[in-house]
């Protein structure tokens, strides 16, 4: 056990060593990161200076051995445009996101634990035709376009929820509805093949002859055991909506990291987007570590690998 | 003899498949609308008229029958815009899933193929794409670099890849050690006759399925950067952009959004049906 802990670990700090690189040169190599900086009407004087200020006129790798040296202590410098530090920007978007995030993964569960345990039990009628039917719709819906629509029904028409913003937790409701879209196909086709390989097992059968009531085996015996991949899915989809928020944060006008990493964007303050790629990228990187973990306490199979 | 026959009895399958024909309607349909669009399109596409702005489609009220689907906020016509999006659409998704399916392909078959250090590095390499947030680094990318059609279908394919190598690698695991291979080592043929003989063609049908997936994301990406602003520019009638620049007026006309946005979730629910039904026909669930 202890072992293959420290195995996962190592990888997830390499990854995490590598993703920090990447986030560097991502900056460095997709154009003069100082012409950005000044913007479209500086000078070539001010431009130089930009250089100056920032260290850019230094050699590559002195450059990424400092920035590196700051970014594991998390010190990612200062913002150009919020005149703040990166890391206290971060810190106080952070519950926003966060939140968005669990809010969607709550909803997400909620929906299709039941419906995936719905299209097992009765597999292969029009119930389970119509689970997946409701699991490829969710798969092909656009997010900001769900969100655009909701906005309209609910926010305008209908007149029940807030159009966008971030005050009271009705401005989460919406975001955290469209977000949840994205995670519920895999959840929900996850599910239901899980309780199909469960219920096809021997001691379903054997819960069967002993007479047990059919919610007891649904639940005790067969979803537990269904449960599991459900599990450490639901971390990695975590992850995944964390990162995919910037969009549903944009078009909500949700102020979390998202929303600040796509303001940073299209202000050219770089030091800001690039701190978001690797919070988001250590939050996915511990999440999926976690759910190994908790995988492989839940099922000792698993820790030989 | 019953080579010949399987294949045959598959397609026929996969023929009484209703989700395969929807499927297949919908994508060959968006196929031959951008190819043809320019020779079928009622209106120039980026003809503006200040004088009809935001006219509704002629089923509304207030519309008519010049305009079918009505027209944008600068007057031009909604539905030649419309089929001009199906082609960069169509073009994102092709464009994108062939550079990914390289990358990703080439990856995943080295590593199932090979094993030990290089299945290691295999694994390192899509570890660490994973845990990189996508949407987020293909914005700074198109932000750092000024956006472009060329650059999004460049930034999506090096971005998509991951699928292609997972199933591509546990695919051609379960195949490096079969009989067929082992008589094709036999016979003394090299490596890259293995690779690209017996190999490849034995994990295709698995690699086209993540290939539907991998279009219909990269379809909505795309939708969702040049909603964002930072896709594919103006004045070309992506499909997102169109959603974007509409949406100041969506609360007075939905159907501005509406449409452009039906068409990109029609698209993709095809794309997805013609995923689903190939999987059916190997009769494997790939898509956890």
């Amino acid at each position: 056990m202890l072992r293959f802990f420290l195995r996962r670990f190592t990888v997830a700090v390499l990854v995490a060593l590598t993703v920090l690189t990447l986030a560097f040169l991502l900056t460095r190599l997709s154009g003069d990161l100082a012409i950005s900086i000044a913007g479209p009407n500086a000078t070539a004087a001010d431009v130089e200076t930009i250089r100056q200020v920032y260290g850019l006129n230094r050699p590559l790798h002195v450059q990424y051995f400092d920035w590196l040296g700051r970014a594991v202590q998390g010190d990612f410098g200062d913002s150009f445009f919020f005149r703040d530090r990166v890391a206290n920007l971060i810190a106080s978007r952070m519950s926003v996101t966060l939140t968005l995030g669990l809010v969607g993964l709550g909803i997400a569960l909620v929906v299709s634990l039941p419906l995936g345990i719905l299209a097992a039990v009765r597999e292969g009628t029009w119930v389970d035709r119509a689970v997946s039917l409701v699991a490829l719709i969710g798969q092909a819906m656009p997010s900001f376009w769900l969100g655009l629509v909701l906005m309209v029904v609910f926010g305008l028409q209908l007149g029940w929820l807030p159009i966008s913003g971030t005050g009271s937790w009705e401005h989460y409701v919406m975001p955290g509805v469209v977000l949840a879209f994205s995670a519920i196909p895999s959840l929900t086709r996850l599910t239901r093949s899980g309780m199909i390989e469960a219920l096809a097992s021997d001691y379903i059968r054997t819960a069967r002859a002993k007479g047990l009531s059919r919610l007891s085996i649904l639940v005790k015996h067969g979803f537990r055991n269904a449960a599991i991949p459900v599990v450490s899915i639901a971390a990695v989809q975590l992850g995944f909506m964390l990162g995919g928020s910037i969009v549903i944060e944009t078009v909500f006008a949700l102020h979390g990291i998202g929303y600040l990493a796509w303001e940073s964007i299209s202000k050219n303050d770089f030091p800001v987007v690039q701190a978001v790629v690797l919070v988001l990228a250590l939050l996915y990187i511990g999440l999926t570590l976690a759910a190994d973990l908790l995988n492989a306490v839940l099922d000792p199979r698993l820790r030989t690998g | 003899m019953s080579g010949a026959v399987l294949p045959v009895g598959r397609g026929a399958r996969l023929l009484r498949n209703p989700g395969f024909l929807v499927g297949a309607f919908i994508v060959g349909a968006c196929a031959v609308l951008a190819v043809l669009a320019p020779w079928i399109v009622p209106y120039d596409p980026f003809a503006i008229d200040l004088n009809r702005r935001v006219v509704p489609p002629a089923f509304m009220e207030g519309g008519s029958l010049q305009n079918l689907l009505g027209t944008d906020q600068l007057g031009r016509d909604y539905l030649s815009r419309l089929i001009y999006g199906a082609r960069i659409s169509m073009l994102i998704g092709v464009l994108t899933v062939i550079t990914s399916g390289i990358i990703g392909t080439t990856l995943g078959v080295l590593g199932g193929f090979y094993g030990g250090r290089v299945d290691d590095a295999v694994v390192f390499a899509i570890t660490t794409r994973l845990s990189i947030p996508a949407v987020l680094v293909a914005l700074a990318v198109a932000a750092l670099r000024g956006s472009s059609l060329m650059l999004v279908i460049l930034v999506l394919g090096l971005l998509l890849w991951d699928r292609f190598a997972v199933v591509a690698r546990s695919t051609t695991m379960q195949i490096r050690n079969l009989d067929y291979v082992a008589a094709a080592w036999c016979a003394g043929v090299s490596r890259w006759w293995v690779l690209t003989r017996e190999v490849l063609p034995n994990i295709a049908t698995h690699l086209a399925v993540v290939a539907t997936l991998e279009m219909a994301l990269a379809i909505l990406l795309e939708a969702a950067l040049s909603f964002l602003g930072l896709g594919v520019p103006a004045p070309l009638p992506s499909w997102g952009l169109m959603i974007s620049e509409a949406k100041d007026y969506m609360f007075f006309s939905p159907w501005v959004i509406v449409i452009p946005g039906m068409a990109l979730f029609v698209l993709v629910l095809g794309v997805n049906l013609l995923g689903d039904a190939l999987r059916d026909m190997m009769g494997t669930d790939l898509s956890r």
